[in-house]
């Protein structure tokens, strides 16, 4: 008789499956992640998880909230959206985030701004410095162009389909899936307006911390850059590991560095006063 | 009008958008439409949706990753969000046009400008007036192109819309590779060089 050949067998056989460790996986209680940054407290944790090369995430996150997100092996390459979670037709808006900061390049102190004229997240962090508002994710086409497929259910999964899933998560569809922002692999812009992409590999442990202005929903597809010229699938694990922590104060440098800035997080405190 | 622009074939449609106003129409793929800046310097504010599936619509991103260049041109494709071609860039007076600097809104005028800004109108009331009338919403805004408008990127990433590059009369042609719904946000905005502070109208003519 096999291992699963009546109810009581098949039972057994799948709860002697807990406690199976994976490259890829969620830290559940969150409380229990280890390698926190410092001056993190494990009971301040609530979401610690490792996205597979290829992986995605969706997740909610309170006002004040950090979210650090630590490229582990050198090689990781998320793509980022992000909602208004009490009212997800509000989301990320790169033309304003770039045009807002009259510039092109985010790093740290930098602000993601929605398309309500709002701040939804500060990079109050950013050990890397190499990222890409410009070109956007993967989709079917370009993956099937260069590794063959690009299918959720294949080896080669691309962006845009690992976004339909995450954001489907949250009663979201196509249409919500909006220009993202790409973490760690590096767009710059030539003076005749060329694109110029360096996906390094770079040093393992780089990490960007985002601190939530608003409540929000993230979303995370670590998938290959678009551009990414390599003829592999090459991408390696995220981390993503939130905590606690306070609602951003009147005197934060961040919030007073430009008056565009400050206008979006006056526009904020404005929203949530009621 | 035009500036030694290149002969249209039969002409099916052809309208002046009033200054500030919002328009759209569904361009049949092999149609061409040309957008003619009457006045000059007069930023038009553009989004395509797939006639069959509008969750199909412009990317900016995808655009520019496969051309490798921020900047749209004649040759430049428009892609749609699936990486399908949507329409193409097969002539334009203008040496180039934009496509990272998105709509203007009432919500973002606040932090460019201040809250003084918050009643004029903007681009994106008129891309949620023009979709609403086919059922499209909010949701449905993703960055836009913007013909003759100028925003150059310099070494350290600084970027803005500066005095744009356009003339009166000048054009740009768009072959539609499938069926488009083309939505223009003419634009109203006051407060940058954009439009020379000074919205004016544009002439659209759709031939095949």
């Amino acid at each position: 008789m096999s291992d699963t050949a009546n109810p009581y067998a098949a039972q057994a056989h799948a709860r002697a499956q807990a406690g199976t460790r994976a490259q890829a996986m969620p830290t559940v209680p969150a409380t229990d992640a280890v390698d926190l940054p410092q001056g993190v407290a494990p009971a301040d944790v609530v979401w610690d998880e490792t996205l597979a090369p290829g992986g995605y995430a969706s997740r909610q996150i309170a006002r004040g909230t950090r979210l650090r997100l630590t490229d582990l092996a050198g090689d990781a390459s998320p793509s980022l959206l992000l909602f208004n979670a009490e009212r997800p037709v509000e989301r990320l808006n790169i033309a304003d985030t770039l045009k807002v900061q009259w510039n092109g390049y985010l790093g740290q102190g930098r602000l993601l701004l929605s398309d309500m004229g709002r701040v939804l997240a500060s990079l109050v962090e950013d050990t890397a410095g190499t990222h890409d508002a410009f070109c956007g994710a993967s989709n079917q086409a370009s993956n099937a162009r260069k590794y063959g497929d690009g299918f959720n259910h294949g080896a080669h999964p691309n962006a845009r389909d690992r976004f339909s899933l995450g954001v489907a998560k949250f009663g979201l569809g196509r249409k919500d899936i909006h220009p993202c922002l790409n973490l760690f692999k590096e767009v710059r812009v030539a003076q005749g307006g060329e694109t110029v992409i360096d996906v390094g590999p770079y040093p393992p442990g780089r990490f960007v911390t985002l601190r939530a202005e608003m409540d929000l929903i993230v979303v995370l597809a670590n998938c290959p850059h678009v551009l990414d010229p390599r003829a592999e699938y090459a991408v390696t694990p995220l981390r993503a590991t939130a905590w606690r922590g306070p609602v951003t104060p009147e005197a934060d440098p961040i919030r007073n560095a430009t008056p565009e800035g400050l206008r979006a997080f006056l526009n904020v405190e404005d929203y949530y006063r009621r | 009008m035009t500036v030694s622009a290149p002969p249209l074939g039969t002409v099916v449609h052809d309208e002046v958008v009033p200054a500030r106003a919002p328009w759209m129409h569904t361009v049949r793929a092999g149609q061409t439409l040309r957008i003619v800046d009457l006045e000059g310097n007069q930023a038009v504010d553009f989004l395509a949706y797939s006639a069959a599936d509008d969750a199909e619509r412009y990317s900016a991103q995808d655009t520019i990753a496969a051309q490798g260049n921020v900047f749209l041109r004649e040759g430049s494709v428009l892609l749609s969000n699936e990486g399908a071609p949507m329409m193409t860039v097969t002539a334009t007076a203008v040496a180039y046009h934009d496509t990272i600097g998105g709509a203007c809104s009432c919500e973002s005028n606040t932090l460019r400008y201040g809250h003084h800004t918050k009643a004029q109108h903007a681009c994106v009331e008129n891309f949620l007036v023009a979709n609403a009338q086919q059922g499209r919403g909010k949701r449905d805004m993703v960055s836009n192109v913007n013909w003759f408008m100028n925003v150059p990127v310099e070494a350290d990433g600084a970027l803005g819309i500066v005095d744009g590059i356009s003339a009166p009369g000048l054009y740009v042609d768009l072959r539609a590779e499938m069926d488009v719904v083309v939505v223009v946000s003419n634009c109203p905005q006051i407060n940058n060089p954009c439009n020379g502070f000074n919205p004016t109208p544009v002439r659209m003519i759709v031939a095949e």
